[in-house]
């Protein structure tokens, strides 16, 4: 026999629309019974969609969703034991609470035994009774808190108690599952803590496993046994509360779960980074040289003396939320937010220092270069302590370059990119490297170079401003040339900041 | 002089006039008729008349009967045009709805005329056929009265409760047996209101397909051509009152389901 203690599980579960758009990709989740699993993710990231497919609404593209073992992957929803809570509730406006309860229990068959005359006993499939119904309707509304609903139109109820009448009609099913879509969405936050709660203590009375999907961070934490973070179709990380806040596996997490310093680090040593112009003691162990992101939660930084921590900055913002204070520091072009009991004055100079659990490093995972540029007179564009030529007309659409350097739009109009500052994009592998420094467009030394696999992948470190440039390159180098960079001129993306003018 | 000021109120002036006019004045001169006789004199004769009267009561039921199965004809033929046209991701589906709409745009005469030419050509003598053909010739000129409601309240319906429906346990069959039907009733109702009043009194179709059958808009006609209003307008009260009536019981139907009551046009 199969291994039952997860009573679901998705194996490499794909989602791909009529419009081709992939919701949900190489999902693979294992749920234990009686958990409460919660879905975490910004909208659009396919949280829905894949409860969707667990509920029965939507079948996957590839992929298996295994219930008890079994595959149930092209089920219908109602031959599904699993039960639904929809976000917009749902409850049919035709009926009233007692009706909309007894909607799954009517049509449900069960196996009753009896004894005949002779003593034999037989088996016999058929319908619930009156009385059956009853009970368990009443249980039901008990659970939910709503005893002597039974007669009320659902059009009378407030949005609280349609919501627990939407609980009641799927509970009384006694689902194996209950999919719970953002439940708790159209209520007010006094409501929806109560509810959290109240959500909480029902699962553990009811012992039933809770999939429950929601965009709320706080909501996650507090009543999930397991958390399952989503962005865009794909899973980021699984955990309890405590792993994934504690714990977070990239920058999406970091960010996406509570508020985050996030910072681009470089370790310099064993267990040392380097962040923010300081070095810090850390407990990740990464290569030296390896490029990483650092994420700080704003609890973690304690403020001291200027001079007794790892940094010094200037009070730019305080505000009080209540238990806490939230202050912004500014450390040369850097800003850092700290939530305290304590606070500075604004624009006093302050210290800060940071414990190494308080330091959490990422890898950074790499595909493009990402800077910040400015077209110059000449339209090139300088970024990244380089000058480089570059298309501008890429930066509106159909225009034309005069012979005298100003950009034509399709409009006709005449503009003068000079001092537009743009974000340049280029990927790590339209990065050529070369002996003749002054060829390139940029100059740095080799800092960092990983072997992977096929080709070696470099960073290299401008001497002025210490900007990077990732790239790959099958060719073999050594740490510490000094090398051009060289960009061709159709491989630099260029997009239009957004200023206040064209937001 | 005291400054003229914009009032909502005025709003309604237009249809008030339009009211007084062509509404109360002549609803005054029926009741005023029905009650008259030719010589002006207050009378109750109409109306024990029409109830004396077995040809009368015998065009009643008739016309009654014709509405009635009209009607069932439409609804017959709308709800599964309109659950298709509402419920399915077909891409031409506006296409689809403007094909079923389209007569409405072509001149009414201009469209029995040609149903005459047809039904001539698949029956030979049509009047052969009075019953079949003034059924056959209302459900064309009044289907898309019946699809247009059933259309928009079945649109409207709330595609999560079929998916609730289907999660609790409900197969495809009784989902629309336990929601879909239950929902779209006001839609059934304003439709059954739309197509069954007007059949009753449009004797033009018929007069266009040379039926000799007559139904009550034909009586009405026949004693008002015979220059006998008193008897003609208390047959147009009497069925003034029926229409009343029915529309009231229909009325009562859909306000049981109030929170949808938009879709009764």
């Amino acid at each position: 026999m199969k291994d039952c203690a997860n009573i679901i599980e998705l194996i490499g579960v794909r989602k791909v629309f009529d419009d081709e758009t992939v919701a949900v990709d190489n999902f693979n989740l294992e749920v234990k019974k009686g958990e409460f699993v919660t879905f975490l993710g910004p909208s659009g990231c396919g949280k829905t969609t894949t409860l969707r497919m667990i509920a029965g609404f939507d079948i996957p593209t590839s992929g298996k969703i295994l219930l008890n073992g079994e595959d149930i992957s092209n089920l219908p929803p109602n031959k599904r034991p699993v039960n639904t809570v929809f976000q917009k509730y749902a409850l049919f406006p035709h009926l009233n609470v007692y009706e909309n309860i007894a909607f799954g229990l009517r049509l449900k068959k069960v196996e009753n035994t009896y004894v005949n005359d002779a003593g034999q006993t037989y088996k016999k499939v058929q319908k619930l009774s009156k009385t059956e119904i009853d009970k368990k309707i009443k249980t039901a509304l008990e659970i939910v808190d709503l005893e002597g609903f039974e007669k009320r139109s659902v059009s009378t109820l407030s949005g609280g108690q349609q919501q627990r009448i939407a609980i009641a009609r799927a509970i009384v099913n006694e689902p194996e599952i209950l999919l719970l879509d953002e439940p708790l969405g159209a209520l007010d936050l006094k409501m929806r803590k109560e509810m959290q709660i109240e959500l909480k203590k029902m699962h553990e009375r009811l012992g039933i496993t809770f999939i429950y999907v929601t965009h709320d961070q706080e909501e996650a934490l507090t009543m999930s046994d397991k958390i399952v973070v989503i962005n865009d179709g794909e899973i980021q990380q699984i955990g309890t509360p405590t792993e994934i806040y504690n714990e977070p596996i990239n920058t999406f997490v970091a960010d996406f779960i509570g508020e985050s310093n996030i910072f681009n680090g470089t370790v310099v040593g064993k267990l040392k980074v380097k962040f923010c112009g300081a070095s810090f003691d850390c407990l990740d162990d990464y290569e030296i040289n390896q490029l990483v992101d650092v994420v700080v939660r704003p609890e973690d930084i304690k403020i001291c003396k200027p001079g007794e921590g790892q940094l010094k900055g200037k009070v730019i913002s305080s505000v009080f939320k209540g238990v806490h204070y939230e202050t912004t520091v500014e450390i040369g072009k850097f800003e850092i937010v700290i939530q305290s009991t304590r606070t500075a004055e604004l624009g006093s100079i302050i210290g800060l220092r940071i414990e190494p659990d308080g330091i959490h490093l990422m890898e950074k995972v790499y595909t493009v270069n990402k800077y910040d540029g400015v077209i110059t007179k000449t339209n090139t564009v300088e970024f990244g302590d380089g000058e480089f030529e570059c298309d501008v007309t890429q930066l509106y659409k159909n225009s034309t370059l005069d012979e005298e350097g100003y950009l034509i739009t399709e409009s006709g109009e005449k503009l003068d990119l000079t001092g537009t500052e743009v974000t340049v994009e280029v990927d790590t592998h339209d990065i050529l490297m070369t002996d003749d420094e002054e060829a390139g467009g940029a100059q740095g030394n080799i800092i960092s170079m990983i072997y992977k696999g096929d080709h070696y992948r470099y960073i290299v470190r401008t001497e002025e401003n210490e900007e990077d440039y990732v790239l790959s390159c099958p060719d073999l180098w050594n740490t510490g040339d000094l090398v051009g960079i060289i960009i061709p001129k159709e491989k630099i993306k260029l997009t239009l900041k957004l200023t206040e003018e064209n937001k | 002089m005291k400054k003229f000021r914009f009032n909502r109120s005025q709003l309604c002036i237009p249809y008030a006039i339009f009211l007084i006019f062509f509404v109360i004045a002549p609803l005054i001169v029926i009741v005023y008729y029905a009650f008259t006789n030719g010589q002006g004199q207050f009378t109750f004769n109409n109306l024990t008349g029409f109830f004396a009267n077995p040809n009368i009561l015998g065009t009643l039921l008739y016309s009654f009967t014709l509405a009635i199965v009209t009607t069932l004809v439409c609804l017959i033929i709308a709800y599964p045009t309109a659950y298709i046209l509402a419920r399915s991701n077909f891409k031409k589906k506006y296409v689809l709805l403007l094909l079923f709409i389209l007569p409405m745009w072509i001149n009414f005469t201009l469209r029995i005329t040609a149903l005459k030419e047809i039904l001539s050509v698949l029956e030979g003598n049509i009047s052969e056929y009075p019953f079949l053909n003034s059924v056959i010739g209302m459900t064309f000129d009044f289907l898309p009265f019946m699809i247009l409601p059933l259309y928009t309240s079945l649109l409207k319906l709330d595609k999560n409760l079929l998916e609730a429906a289907s999660d609790l346990g409900a197969n495809k069959f009784t989902v629309f047996l336990r929601v879909t039907l239950p929902l779209s009733v006001p839609g059934i109702i304003s439709g059954i209101t739309m197509v069954l009043l007007p059949s009753m009194t449009n004797y033009v179709v018929l007069d266009m397909l040379y039926n000799s059958t007559y139904i009550m808009g034909s009586l009405i006609g026949s004693y008002f051509s015979a220059y006998d209003w008193n008897n003609g307008s208390m047959i147009s009260l009497i069925l003034l009152i029926i229409i009343f009536i029915v529309t009231l019981v229909t009325n009562r139907f859909s306000d049981k389901d109030a929170n949808n009551r938009g879709a009764v046009l």
